[in-house]
């Protein structure tokens, strides 16, 4: 009985390989004046488009108050716990203000729930990657490093008004 | 010529050799790196010095600073020696391979060979078989069983290919008529060289160079994903440094050799062309020779990173099934070639 062909049965030139060979010697050759594509990281920074989700921050207006009304919803979603916030009033119009406001960093998942839960887009995510602290004290971000000016995230703002 | 004039020569040559060779194999780590980087479109090794040319130096000199660990259930004489026997037989090998014609300097003549021996491709074949032992040695003195395996394979796998090596050797051999590296380079004068003239010789013997030397599409003996590192997994500090030179001192050796037996050593047929005669000419062959085995050491790294690794049962099949067959038509193909053309 004569024995079936089956697919993995090679013919002649692919017995031999050196075609083979030769086809994927060239593939690399070809590969090897491409383009890199290795970013050459602490000289040369990745900078990233407006739907990346890096640290959240609050958003901080041109007259040096912050956006947030304190209403506490960011914290009721976050998922790991990671933000808390204590309201407080003010004499501005929006009447209260977070007296206190952190985001634990080591909790923080990068979800991104409290900005989408947000009311005011008082808290969105920036660009920032680049998260280094030596102990837990230093891993949880008070007002002081959270607030950045509005100039710096319009992009963000805008992504979320497109999109969100 | 008095002793102490041989003496005095032959000590500079092994000086300039052992130093150009050291160089060439810590560089072909480098451009190892720098080939796979560039096929992977990475950038490689840049850090070390202007491009990262200084990486092979920091690399040899963090092994230095490493600890040598000794397995206890190793055989420790033999686990020391098995990677200075790796060394010294891929270094001893050199000391045929001619890298240019004879040569007057200074009213002074001589050949730019180590040892002009009469015997050459014998001697490069005993020597490229101890290699065997010092790979043997290193899996089975480790006490350990992964390199007891990539040994056992290492010493098959050579084998094998060493019946085939020495068949495609014998064509060039009955093309020179003599063992010396020197005549057979001399018998491919001008386009003569036997790559052209036997191609199947020239494939089965570059195929052979690169199971001999354990390289991609061969290196069974340290495949990383069955043997963790294969023979020298139990091996730190020097001692692994020790193997890794070998290695690519033998894909150097491997290289020369191709390079003398089957693309003209260091024959430059721009030299016959041009008419071209004295220091000049002699300069332009020793160039065309590094030329010829830097082409040689980057198609092997080049080969590294395109092929994947043979099974084991294909890497027999092919050395027994294909390769030895193949290298006894080369030699019926040469003997007709010389009864037709009388060569």
């Amino acid at each position: 009985m004569p024995q079936k062909k089956r697919s993995k049965d090679l013919n002649f030139l692919e017995k031999i390989y050196l075609p083979e060979i030769f086809n994927g010697l060239m593939l690399t050759l070809k590969n090897m004046f491409r383009p890199n594509v290795t970013m050459q990281y602490p000289e040369q920074k990745f900078i990233p488009p407006a739907s990346y989700r890096g640290r959240p921050v609050l958003v901080k207006e041109n007259d040096d108050t912050e956006r947030c009304v304190a209403c506490g919803l960011c914290s009721r979603v976050c998922p790991a716990l990671a933000i808390e916030v204590q309201p407080d009033e003010t004499a501005l119009e929006k009447e209260r203000f977070p007296k206190l406001f952190e985001i634990n960093m080591l909790r923080c998942i990068f979800c991104g729930f409290c900005e989408e839960v947000c009311p005011e887009e008082a808290i969105v995510m920036s660009k920032d990657y680049e998260l280094v602290y030596t102990n837990r004290e230093d891993a949880i971000y008070g007002k002081d490093k959270l607030l950045v000016p509005v100039e710096e995230l319009s992009d963000r703002l805008e992504f979320l008004r497109n999109f969100k | 010529m008095d002793i102490w004039s041989i003496v005095i020569e032959t000590s500079i040559k092994i000086f300039v050799v052992v130093n150009v060779l050291l160089l060439t194999v810590s560089y072909s780590v480098y451009f190892e790196r720098k080939i796979s980087a560039w096929a992977q479109n990475r950038i490689g090794p840049n850090r070390v010095g202007w491009l990262g040319l200084l990486q092979p130096f920091a690399d040899v000199f963090k092994l230095l600073l490493k600890e040598d660990i000794v397995p206890d259930k190793s055989n420790k004489a033999i686990h020391a020696l098995a990677p200075f026997l790796a060394l010294f037989v891929a270094f001893s090998t050199y000391a045929v391979i001619p890298i240019g014609p004879e040569m007057t300097l200074f009213g002074y003549t001589f050949s730019l060979v180590v040892a002009d021996v009469g015997i050459g491709i014998l001697y490069v074949l005993a020597m490229t078989s101890l290699g065997v032992y010092a790979i043997t040695f290193a899996g089975w003195s480790s006490g350990s069983k992964y390199s007891l395996l990539g040994g056992i394979r290492s010493a098959a796998q050579m084998i094998s290919y060493e019946v085939s090596m020495g068949f495609s050797i014998a064509g060039v051999i009955m093309f020179s008529e003599s063992l010396n590296m020197n005549v057979i380079v001399q018998s491919q004068a001008g386009w003569m060289w036997n790559a052209i003239l036997q191609p199947i010789g020239f494939i089965t013997f570059v195929v052979a160079a690169f199971a001999e030397t354990n390289r991609m599409p061969f290196d069974l003996p340290e495949a990383e994903p069955e043997l963790v590192g294969g023979y020298h997994t139990e091996y730190s500090s020097m001692k692994f440094a020790g193997f890794f030179l070998a290695e690519y001192a033998n894909m150097a050796i491997a290289s020369a050799l191709i390079v003398t037996l089957y693309l003209g050593g260091w024959q430059n047929p721009l030299v016959d062309i041009f008419g071209i005669t004295g220091i000049t000419a002699t300069l332009m062959q020793i160039g065309a020779f590094l030329v010829k085995v830097l082409a040689l050491l980057f198609f092997f790294i080049w080969v590294r990173w395109s092929l994947p690794r043979f099974r084991y049962d294909q890497l027999m099949d092919l050395g027994w099934k294909v390769m030895f067959p193949l290298s006894l038509i080369n030699i019926v193909w040469v003997a007709a070639l010389i009864m037709i053309f009388n060569l």
